[in-house]
């Protein structure tokens, strides 16, 4: 945790959606779920950004990381299983947006 | 757009979920890497970035411990530890090393 951090724009039930982005370079945020919608299960604390640390390069100021959850459903377009199934991945902050 | 080593999700075949011992060379691999993380070296996200960098046919081909090796070379050259022309010649010697001790 660094004293250095983004301030957390995001708290647990608030819906967020992945950016469906495609950057170069050293990426954290499943190609499978950029796009998706979720919800924050938690704030998991604040960590150097590792698409920075990645290059050698400090990753500060710190970005705010969070459990998202997702319906299984929602990713998965083919999923048989019940349709209460969620899986939660860990995603930086700079890879969400609040849901319209 | 989805990098190589970026699979989540795609078709698969199923998990071996046996445990198995590591070579020697594999242990000292997984030291190295620490020390070098310890003295700061290296950092574990370099060494991810550098693995995703080996290429499809590369990262099919190599076991783990070769991609986490190749991807400590890449690194220690990137941060100026060690030169290429450096470990091509020791890695010349080993192996000129390594034949005679196989051929004695």
């Amino acid at each position: 945790m660094s004293q250095d951090a983004v301030p957390a724009r995001f708290a647990p039930g608030d819906r967020v959606v992945v950016r469906e982005a495609h950057p170069p370079g050293h990426l954290r945020t499943p190609f499978y779920a950029r796009g998706a919608s979720g919800v924050i299960e938690r704030l998991c604390g604040a960590f150097a950004n590792p698409e920075e640390l990645a290059f050698n390069r400090p990753g500060l100021p710190a970005q705010p990381l969070y459990r998202v959850r997702f319906r299984q459903a929602e990713l998965w377009p083919d999923y048989a299983g019940p349709a209460r199934d969620t899986i939660e991945i860990e995603i930086y902050q700079h890879w969400l947006e609040a849901a319209p | 757009m989805r990098g190589y080593h970026d699979m989540g999700g795609l078709p698969a075949g199923p998990v071996e979920a046996t445990e198995h011992d590591y070579a020697p060379w594999e242990k000292r691999v997984d030291a190295l890497m620490m020390l070098l993380s310890a003295r700061g070296l290296l950092k574990v996200d370099e060494l991810r970035r550098n693995v995703e960098a080996l290429g499809p046919e590369a990262y099919d081909r190599m076991s783990y411990y070769e991609r986490w090796i190749a991807s400590v070379t890449a690194t220690l050259i990137q941060r100026g530890v060690l030169a290429s022309d450096e470990i091509g010649r020791r890695m010349v010697e080993v192996e000129a090393q390594h034949e005679a001790e196989q051929a004695s």
